[in-house]
């Protein structure tokens, strides 16, 4: 359902060229949740830039339903890495959250239900009147949250969205992410640079390597559908995974710096 | 913090323009009020010293008259219908010019600001333009249109207009990559665009800038009044001076400050309605 095939991203401009992304291939069933793990910097955000046809790939191509992305595709949604940018600091949370929908072209009534029942189901009551610069920042993490869950995407992309938050909150959001994607049956591509947090999340974990990026391995989480923070983190089989993943993390790291040293060498 | 804190999130502008002036903080507003009492005592001590000067004679009451005489002089003129004309006449060509201005700019501003190409295409052509002082454009103005309205319309509208583009290109150009991108992948159209996310980042700039160009605008009208002796509080100034009536000449060029003062007032109190949500006003609230 979602297909990224031969994917390459050259930025250019500004007296300097950097390829973010050499070649990636790999494909999302519908209704799966996959993490993307990768080193800072490897081009994950270029990716789901790419993805989310806010960016165009400099070679290959991305496909949505089939269809190839040429602009943002009517059912996706993004979480951006940068949450509190994300969210207009004009806007109440409510019209934050509604100014997609009215774009969809909703009724009012309708807007209010999403609205409504979209920040219930991050755990937020009462804070639609407040803007978003009263809130914590994992209170605004869950706006963005619940205004990408109002618009009724069927593929969420979802681009480090804890990065900045305490472990706690950290855990409640991973928890909730699961959950949503569990009743709402979104397809969800979940990128981050934490390997727990992956293999905790995901069904699939897509590992980059580090730049030039390609898709390094990909690893099927054969955990239990429930999960539990300490239960799920204790199976023997998470930390097998974990293990696995690190390992083709560092594989990659030292293959990288080989190459380098080994083209340094014939220069 | 205090003094002036810069609204733009500090990206580096390819533009050369000279920053734009940016919103006074809160807490220096906070700050200033509290300061009014001494502010205050400021006045009443000048206002001593230029009633006391020409009266002991330190400047010839020739040249400048006593504070209390000025006051006199202004409750007259209070009363008289020509000065009530006069100052009509003044703010009239103030608030047209500066619409044209305004809206002139900002259209101007948001076109430019918004498109990277046409920026770069126009900037050199707008450094080469707006130092020219609008004063200059004097005989222009007078060879195009005589001592009529349109000749102090012609300098107000010149040189406000610089002052609104200049910060609406700014803030045009200040629009958050991740706001941007947001409202693209939601799929937003490009006059929800510039509706919900590029006016309101535009605004404290643009509040700015009017504010500047309310200044700008009301000095350009009295300079045009007295200058090309178009109707208004500049032609009574310069019809005073040559009747030397010198208490007269000081009520005008008065009223002249009080309307400047009650511009710049009004322009703060609007800013400050508008823009409770940006940091720099929403400060105030808690300080
Ligand atoms: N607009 C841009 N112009 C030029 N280069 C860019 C641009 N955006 C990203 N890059 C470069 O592309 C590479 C990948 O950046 P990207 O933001 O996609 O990484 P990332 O994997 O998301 O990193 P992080 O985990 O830190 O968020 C980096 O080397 C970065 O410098
Ligand atoms: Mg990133």
């Amino acid at each position: 359902m979602l297909e990224v095939r031969g994917l390459r991203k050259v930025y250019g401009g500004h007296g300097r060229t950097v390829e973010a992304v050499r070649d990636l291939t790999f494909e999302l069933k519908a209704g799966e949740l996959a993490c993307l793990v990768g080193p800072s910097g490897c081009g994950k955000t270029t990716l789901l830039k790419c993805i989310a046809g806010l960016l165009a790939p400099t070679s290959g191509e991305v496909s949505v339903h089939g269809q190839r992305v040429a602009g943002p595709p009517a059912d996706m949604a993004v979480v951006f890495q940068e949450y509190g940018r994300s969210l207009y600091p004009w806007m109440t949370v409510g019209a934050n959250v509604e100014l997609p929908l009215k774009e969809k072209r909703l009724v009012r009534a309708r807007r209010r239900q999403l609205v409504t029942d979209s920040l219930a189901a991050v755990g937020l009551h009462d804070v639609e009147n407040a803007y978003p610069w009263q809130l914590s920042g994992g209170m605004q993490q869950r706006v963005a949250i619940a205004r990408a869950l109002a618009y009724e995407p069927q593929v969420l992309l979802m681009d480090e969205p804890f990065a900045a938050v305490d472990a706690q909150t950290r855990a409640d959001l991973e928890d909730l992410v699961r959950s949503v994607w569990q009743r709402f049956g979104i397809t969800l591509l979940f990128v981050t640079h934490d390997i727990d947090e992956a293999v905790y999340l995901g069904e699939r974990v897509i590992v980059l390597s580090a730049s030039p990026t390609v898709v390094q391995h990909q690893v099927t989480v054969d955990l239990p559908t429930e999960r539990d923070q300490l239960a799920t983190r204790s199976l023997a089989r998470f930390a097998e995974l974990r293990a696995e993943i690190y390992q083709q993390i560092h594989q990659a790291k030292a293959a990288s710096t080989a190459d380098r040293l080994a083209a340094e060498a014939l220069a | 913090m205090s003094g002036p804190t810069s609204v733009s999130t500090g990206r580096a502008s390819p533009v050369t323009l000279s920053q734009p002036a940016a919103l006074q903080s809160g807490t220096a507003a906070h700050q200033r009020r509290r300061h009014l009492p001494l502010g205050l005592f400021g006045l009443i001590g000048l206002l001593l010293v230029l009633e006391l000067v020409p009266r002991i004679g330190l400047v010839s009451p020739a040249y400048l008259s006593p504070t209390s005489e000025i006051v006199k002089t202004l409750a007259g003129e209070v009363g008289r219908p020509s000065f009530w004309i006069a100052v009509w006449d003044t703010v009239r060509s103030w608030a047209i010019g500066l619409i044209i201005a305004v809206i002139a700019g900002t259209v101007v501003g948001l076109i430019l600001g918004s498109v990277g190409f046409l920026r770069r295409l126009t900037s050199s052509l707008i450094e080469f333009l707006r130092p020219i002082p609008s004063v200059s454009l004097v005989p222009l103005a007078v060879l195009l249109y005589g001592n009529d309205i349109r000749s102090k319309l012609l300098l107000i509208v010149y040189a406000a207009f610089w002052q609104v583009l200049i910060q609406v290109m700014y803030g045009a150009h200040d629009v958050d990559p991740v706001a941007a991108d947001t409202a693209r992948s939601f799929r937003l159209g490009r006059l929800a665009l510039l509706r919900h996310v590029t006016w309101p980042t535009v605004l404290p700039y643009f509040m700015t800038g009017v504010r500047l160009a309310a200044s700008v605008a009301l000095i350009l009208a009295v300079t045009g009044e007295l200058v090309i002796g178009a109707p208004g509080l500049g032609k009574e100034i310069a019809i005073a001076q040559s009747s030397a009536a010198i208490p007269l000449v000081y009520a005008y060029v008065v009223t002249t400050g009080l309307l400047g003062v009650l511009v710049n007032l009004g322009a703060r109190a609007v800013e400050r309605r508008v823009l409770s949500w940006h940091p720099s006003v929403r400060g105030e609230v808690a300080a």
